[in-house]
């Protein structure tokens, strides 16, 4: 792909995104310096562990949050600044879907005033036209019409999650982030919330960005896949890219802890690789790339130099410096990009 | 044959509840042999943690009932245990571990405090010292890989991260030399590089210490890796139970088929469709077998008898009128 035709179809960018958290602990560096692209129509997986900062940049991209730097770009307009000041419009276009949809909907709502809500904020709809809207809403997301009147808390967990994927599409959003929507649902209620956010993925030819901890979820939906780990993308390639050739030892580490079910998936996990060490505390990462203290590959550089991106062929961004050999012993003044050489 | 260390028959347990009764177990059967590592799959609500706390005589009475069946451990009737009976149980024949480590250790005693109580009350009669006792909980921890047990002594659980926590009460179950460990879920709350080394930590325990146990989990995926045999549990029933390779090289029960297609794969082969519909209420549960509202394949008789364990291959029994025949 030329950089032309990359551009073109690009949604949202983040470039070096920042954000910072004061504590009385010390500051909590959540995000810290990431940059990705998500194109139009496709769904980005960003997988991490829990503290990687995963919802920290789902959050400043629908506005919860002011970065602390970096640029954030919606459709090349800056969206970099607080919900409060953005454009009603633009608050349309970016909808979340939040993990628990036992407390992300109101117990003292019906269904009905939930899915009401966004439509009097941001519609033009008179009464009725909100009213036969919710309906729709409600087939969107395979819903019988009689869930109106109900209570949050009078439906099953899976169930709720679909009125909020329902009132997630009230604006007719382009752009919606999917914050670990099904991690808190067992598995037979998933695969039917996942076909439901794939179709309607289609139909209503949205983008996601999907975030999560389960990386086979992601290999069955995911257009690309982002692994973040402490504040920072490590590895991002296209899906079957990043499976068949996962580089950074972090995820091949993710990889071959996965409990699998088959012996088909076995063969794929990365061999010779054992999980040690835990995530450190984001208030005191470690110095030079933050995952040399748990790398199985780790070399003298890695301690003190934070690696850069390079880029191979495939498409495929990995952070690491077993794959800047060339760049050894020279200071990471350079925060562009390489190609990688193969 | 000798006979297994826990059998479980019949087992029926309800939740008195405003409205009625909750009928969660609906005849619970399974054992496990000595040395055994059995796995306890099935989805949320499914009475995998009731039929546990059942067997650990730890369910809160009320509001649950004990409406019938029997639990038999090392040739005791656990149902007719008296209270102190209860207790020499919990100190010498079991120990669980919980999901939650956080809400499983006391915040407001230390590691050590928590640790050492767990050991002097399991050995009541060797009557150890103060300094014996130490150096028990000191060893516990270096088990359960844990740098610098003494100062994790001297912590409180919040300054432990959620994987040390749970090495902590891997330690307490431990330390007891139990015959039988249940673990309920004991990495769901934990990420899954955590998990690994946790599951891995526990597999060279148990083996070291030759502990029957019982895993309790929603994931087939760990279930594959962590055991030989496996229960597969829905709505209060056990569905289905074969040697955990047999299982997973042919589910027989439509749950588990259904299950087994709806984990998404690391091959890629696309989301399949789920299960129709959702867990029956347990005030007013189907009448026969209580998967049958969902099930693919019902027959006339699933919604007027409760299938019965139909055998289907060595150790493999499969509570489903398809295969009544013996196919």
């Amino acid at each position: 792909m030329d950089n032309q035709a990359r551009t073109k179809d690009i949604l949202l960018s983040a470039a070096d995104l920042k954000k910072h958290f004061r504590t009385r602990a010390g500051t909590v560096r959540a995000a810290d310096g990431v940059s990705f692209e998500i194109r139009e129509n496709e769904t980005l997986g960003l997988v991490g562990e829990s503290g990687s900062g995963k919802s920290t940049v789902a959050y400043t991209i629908v506005g919860m949050y002011r970065p602390t730097g970096g640029s954030l770009l919606f459709r090349g307009q800056d969206i970099g600044r607080e919900s409060a000041r953005r454009p009603r419009q633009l608050k349309k276009e970016i909808q979340i879907v939040f993990q628990d949809p036992g407390s992300s909907l109101n117990p003292r709502q019906s269904i009905r005033q939930i899915l009401d809500l966004p439509l009097r904020v941001h519609g033009a709809l008179d009464r009725r036209g909100r009213e036969e809207q919710t309906v729709r809403l409600l087939e969107m997301v395979e819903l019988p019409r009689d869930f109106l009147y109900k209570a949050p808390r009078s439906i099953g967990g899976g169930e709720r999650q679909m009125v909020a994927i329902a009132r997630a599409l009230a604006t007719n959003p382009s752009f919606v982030v999917l914050d670990e929507p099904t991690s808190a649902l067992d598995v037979s209620v998933q695969a039917k919330i996942i076909n439901l956010l794939i179709s309607l993925q289609k139909e209503l030819n949205l983008t996601y960005l999907f975030i999560t901890h389960d990386l086979s979820l992601m290999r069955n939906m995911a257009t690309r896949v982002a692994i973040m780990y402490l504040g920072k993308i490590c590895e991002i390639a296209p899906t079957v890219e990043f499976f068949r050739n996962p580089l950074h030892p972090y995820t091949r580490m993710l990889l071959s802890s996965i409990p699998v079910v088959s012996d088909e998936e076995q063969e794929l996990k990365p061999k010779k690789i054992v999980s040690q060490g835990e995530i450190p505390s984001p208030v005191d990462i470690p110095p030079g790339c933050s995952f040399h203290q748990r790398c199985p590959h780790r070399m003298e550089i890695c301690a003190r130099v934070d690696p850069i991106v390079v880029r191979n062929r495939q498409d495929h961004e990995v952070r690491c410096h077993l794959y800047t050999q060339d760049m050894q012993d020279t200071q990471d003044a350079n925060p562009g990009r390489r190609t990688m050489h193969e | 044959m000798a006979p297994p260390l826990l059998d479980v028959s019949g087992l029926r347990v309800g939740y008195d509840v405003y409205g009625g009764t909750l009928r969660v177990l609906n005849g619970v059967n399974f054992y496990l042999e000595e040395g055994e590592k059995v796995g306890l799959v099935g989805e949320t609500g499914c009475g995998k943690t009731t039929t546990a706390k059942a067997v650990l005589r730890i369910l809160p009475e009320p509001p649950a009932r004990i409406m019938g069946g029997e639990v038999t451990f090392r040739k005791a009737s656990v149902l007719d245990m008296s209270a102190k009976e209860v207790r020499e149980m919990h100190a010498h024949g079991v120990a669980m571990i919980f999901q939650d480590p956080t809400a499983a250790l006391n915040p407001v005693f230390t590691i050590g405090d928590q640790l050492m109580t767990a050991i002097r009350y399991s050995s009541l009669e060797q009557k150890l010292t103060r300094k014996e006792i130490r150096e028990r909980a000191l060893r516990a921890l270096g088990e359960v890989a844990l740098p610098d047990p003494a100062r994790i002594l001297d912590n409180y659980p919040i300054q432990l991260s959620g994987g040390m926590r749970q090495r902590i009460c891997i330690a307490m179950a431990l330390a007891a030399n139990s015959q039988l460990m249940i673990a309920d879920e004991p990495t769901t709350s934990l990420d899954v590089t955590i998990q690994d080394q946790v599951l891995r930590l526990l597999g060279k325990l148990v083996l070291e210490k030759d502990t029957s146990t019982i895993l309790i989990t929603h994931s087939l995926g760990i279930v594959r890796e962590w055991t030989a045999r496996v229960y597969v549990m829905y709505a209060g029933t056990m569905a289905e139970t074969a040697p955990t390779a047999e299982l997973f090289r042919e589910p027989l029960h439509p749950y588990t088929q259904g299950l087994m297609k709806a984990v998404p794969k690391l091959t890629g082969e696309g989301i399949a469709e789920g299960i129709e519909g959702r867990i029956p209420n347990y005030l007013d549960p189907p009448r026969g077998c209580r998967f049958h509202p969902r099930c693919p394949h019902r027959m006339d008789i699933c919604s007027q008898e409760l299938p019965p364990y139909f055998e289907a291959g060595p150790r493999r029994q499969v509570a489903c009128f398809l295969y009544r025949d013996g196919n």
